[in-house]
């Protein structure tokens, strides 16, 4: 164990930077970018923690991970038993770890931060650091699971929150089925984040870990379309989670966006992530690599299309954005690393109409600058179109990244439940019961394109209501 | 994973595989769709259904061999497995009493419109059945098709068997003599799709297509099914694939079937370069001339 230093001297240690693959060599591959931390370096890492008493680091996670405790395991070199501690309220550190926007949640929070020189606890780092390790060194436990209760429980979609439920639901000896209707479980993390930020792998690994607790996968099965939910209770469902995710895609509405070589975000990244058409012709699906890419959006999406275009070959990758900068919802880690690897910005710019060729394959872009009007609702400066300020940019592929809406399926075959006029699903957030008996919802069904780890909290919350409601109104 | 029970070879590119799936079976309806993926680096395609056996939980698909994941799926021998098969895909077709239903099948497009004029029959409609194929050998279902259709028109572009020339003809000539037909569903190649809607909206009798755009996810999440139907844009997997005939935007359908080109061609002559690959003789003949 590493002693304890004094709290002026852990302040002048140097926040740790995560080794990461040269922007050069990366662009064309794609292998993870960041390495992960040493081990060394993650004792360093954890000996900067101040310890503070009211844990400020705490409010600032979505799920209240005991982060002060789970790193000062870490200084006892017992990585394993830091990782349970995570897994007490988040189930899914090693995808956490890599994605979570943690400088706007525990690390803004975080007492070292404050100030202009200020850099927080590298919590992000640590956590995926023990959950590696975890993982690398084959010390994931088995956790008891409780007796059967003789229910069974059916969860829809296997993103973050389905998993999470799912997870929590089996462990307290339920009978947990997930039904998914792709042919891989995880959801946005194996269809969306690309590999070069989430490795398949670690999906993988913590889905055949339910798998080993014993929660059941139906894959290929789109519920709705096979049994509804109604008929998955007269099947012998007691209780179902809804977490089918915000998987309906926008499009901007203007002319020429039925060209061939414009997709949205997820038909681009659902070729190469979810069937590997970067591994062409290895595997069979096909994907557009084009030399000048335009990806139309600011947030992660388009970020992570952006730079799949950077490696799948293109000379010029463009975020095309109609805010500026600071508007953009992107992490700004994604956005540091699109920079480092020669992604271009186009801010305050948005497209008007898309132009074809004679074989009806886009081949320019029609765009206007904008300028910031007065605050929208977003509380974010509108952007208002300047007048006579059209140009054209030269595009042969434009990924159009401007966010998703809920796919209507289960809503239109399940009378009584509840939704909003964007089409998600009402639940009660305490229990995220929805306005149907038995049936519960989280992710972003519900709030709408949010976070992974918004949805796995959701998923704790609802897991917590069903037992209680399995358990005491279920009669057996 | 869904068991293959029958692959067996019906035409010169035609093949007829039969896959349990009782489940899926169990909710599929004419007109519906199904997904399936033969390995794990396989491509989702799309096959329409073409036949339902409730009793047994047995679909049938029929395909052409058109390229590489279509030549791979002759591959699967009786008793082995698709890594996936999801569905039932799609709307349903519509299914109503219009007094004289007219279905028309071209090519491959005869497949699936079996289970449809099934379903008008079942409604109680007349039906007028139309199927046509490039030449004689390509021709199948024919038996099927005569055994519930009342009245049943074969024809072939070459002129090898039955009518001599396209489906389209037969179906003018119906319409010049006066026959009243309350509903035409015409599924095949694209330009006969084209062709047929063009003709009816003439005589405006209300047309259905069925259309067949690239696909991945089948489930409206990618948006790679766009069509434009009537100036709007659909997904065809979860808005169709059944469309009004007289609003497709067959142009753009056209255009965007051609949009991987290349890759196919580069994955089909790999596929067919691979060792033991059995298929090469007659596939290059057909398909890939040159
Ligand atoms: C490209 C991209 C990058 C992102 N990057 C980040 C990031 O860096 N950090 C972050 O925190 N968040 C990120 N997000 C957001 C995050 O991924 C989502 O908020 C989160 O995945 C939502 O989880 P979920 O469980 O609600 O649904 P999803 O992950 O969307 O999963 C829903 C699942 O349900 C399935 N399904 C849908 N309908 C049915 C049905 N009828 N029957 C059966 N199954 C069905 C779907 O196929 C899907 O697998 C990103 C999102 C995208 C698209
Ligand atoms: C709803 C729907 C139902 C379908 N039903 C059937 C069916 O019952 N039987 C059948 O044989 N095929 C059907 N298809 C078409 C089938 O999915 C394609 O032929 C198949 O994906 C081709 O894959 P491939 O790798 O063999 O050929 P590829 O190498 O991908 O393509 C070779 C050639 O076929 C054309 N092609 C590719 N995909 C399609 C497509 N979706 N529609 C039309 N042409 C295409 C290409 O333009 C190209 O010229 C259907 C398609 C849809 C969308
Ligand atoms: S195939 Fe993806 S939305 Fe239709």
């Amino acid at each position: 164990m590493i002693e304890k230093i004094d709290k002026k001297e852990r302040m002048k240690i140097p926040r740790q930077v995560m080794p990461q693959q040269d922007p050069k060599e990366r662009i064309h591959n794609f292998k993870e970018v960041p390495f992960g931390l040493s081990e060394e370096q993650a004792l360093v890492e954890a000996a900067r923690c101040l310890e503070c008493k009211n844990q400020p680091c705490v409010a600032g996670c979505p799920v209240e991970v005991d982060i002060p405790g789970f790193i000062d395991l870490i200084l006892q070199k017992d990585y394993a038993a830091a990782a349970r501690k995570i897994k007490e309220t988040n189930s899914l550190p090693a995808v956490c770890g890599r994605v979570c926007p943690q400088e706007e949640q525990c690390e803004m929070k975080c007492v070292l931060g404050k100030g202009k020189k200020g850099k927080p606890v590298a919590i992000g780092y640590l956590e995926r650091f023990v959950a590696d390790y975890e993982r690398d060194n084959n010390l994931v436990e088995l956790p008891k699971i409780a007796p059967s209760t003789g229910r069974k429980v059916a969860v829809v979609g296997s993103g973050p929150a389905g998993l999470t439920v799912a997870g929590d639901l089996v462990k307290l000896g339920h009978d947990v089925t997930i039904f998914e209707a792709l042919h891989k479980p995880g959801g946005v993390l194996v269809y969306g984040i690309p590999e070069f930020r989430l490795p398949k792998a670690v999906v993988q690994a913590e889905c055949d870990f339910l798998a080993r607790m014993g929660v059941k996968f139906e894959n290929s099965t789109i519920v709705g379309k096979m049994d509804t939910i109604d008929e998955l209770f007269e099947n012998g469902y007691d209780a179902i989670f809804i977490g089918t995710g915000a998987g309906l895609p926008n499009f901007m509405g203007i002319p020429g966006e039925n060209l061939i070589g414009i997709y949205s975000a997820n038909e681009y990244l659902t070729r190469s992530n979810l069937m590997r058409a970067f591994e062409f012709p290895d595997y069979d699906t096909p994907i557009i690599h084009g030399k000048n890419v335009a990806v139309l959006g600011g947030g992660n999406t388009a970020m992570d299309s952006v730079r799949t275009a950077l490696r799948l070959g293109a000379d010029n990758a463009y975020i095309v954005y109609r805010r500026s900068e600071v508007e953009m919802p992107a992490r700004i880690e994604e956005i540091h690393h699109a920079k480092e690897e020669g992604v271009q910005f186009h801010m305050l710019t948005n497209p008007v109409k898309f132009i074809g060729d004679d074989d009806g394959k886009v081949k320019a872009m029609e765009c206007i600058k904008m300028q910031l009007g007065e605050p929208d609702a977003s509380g974010r400066r509108r952007p208002v179109p300047i007048k006579g300020s059209n140009f054209t940019m030269e595009v042969d592929l434009v990924v159009v990244a401007i966010g998703n809406s809920s796919n209507p399926l289960i809503q239109k075959t399940t009378p009584g439940l509840e939704v909003n006029k964007w089409g998600n699903i009402v639940v009660d957030e305490k229990t995220m019961q929805t306005s149907r008996k038995a049936v519960y919802a989280g992710g972003d069904i519900v709030t709408g394109g949010a976070t992974v780890i918004l949805a796995a909290g959701a998923g704790k919350i609802a897991a917590r209501a069903m037992h209680k409601y399995l358990m005491e109104e279920v009669k057996k | 994973m869904p068991k293959v029970l029958d692959n067996v070879q019906i035409g010169p590119l035609n093949w007829k595989m039969k896959v349990e799936i009782p489940r899926l079976v169990a909710k599929a309806k004419a007109g519906q769709f199904v997904i399936i993926r033969v390995n794990e680096h396989g491509e989702r395609v799309p096959m329409s259904i073409a036949g339902l056996d409730k009793k047994n939980g047995v679909l049938t698909i029929i395909y052409q061999v058109v390229g590489k994941t279509s030549a791979l799926m002759t591959t699967v021998p009786a008793g082995g497995q698709l890594s996936d098969c999801v569905g039932p895909l799609g709307v349903p077709s519509h299914i109503e009493n219009w007094g004289t239903a007219c279905l028309v099948g071209g090519g491959i497009g005869i497949a699936p419109i079996y289970p449809i004029a099934q379903a008008y029959k079942e409604a109680g409609n007349k039906l007028i059945t139309i199927i046509g194929a490039r030449s004689k050998d390509i021709l199948f279902y024919e038996d099927e098709h005569r055994a519930i259709a009342d009245e049943l028109y074969v024809c072939t572009d070459d002129g090898t068997y039955g009518h001599h020339g396209f489906v389209s003809d037969v179906l003018k000539k119906l319409l010049d003599n006066g026959v009243k037909i309350g509903m035409i569903m015409a599924i095949g190649p694209l330009p006969m799709m084209r062709v047929v809607s063009n003709l009816t909206k003439k005589y405006n009798v209300p047309t259905w297509v069925s259309l067949n755009p690239l696909m991945v996810d089948g489930t409206g999440m990618c948006g790679g099914c766009r069509v434009s139907v009537g100036g709007e844009t659909k997904f065809a997997c979860v808005d169709g694939p059944d469309f009004d005939g007289h609003k497709v935007d067959f142009d753009l359908l056209n255009k965007r079937l051609l949009a991987y080109k290349e890759q196919e061609k580069i994955a089909m002559n790999r596929f067919l370069k691979e060792p033991g690959c059995k298929l090469a003789e007659s596939v290059k003949k057909f398909t890939y001339p040159g």
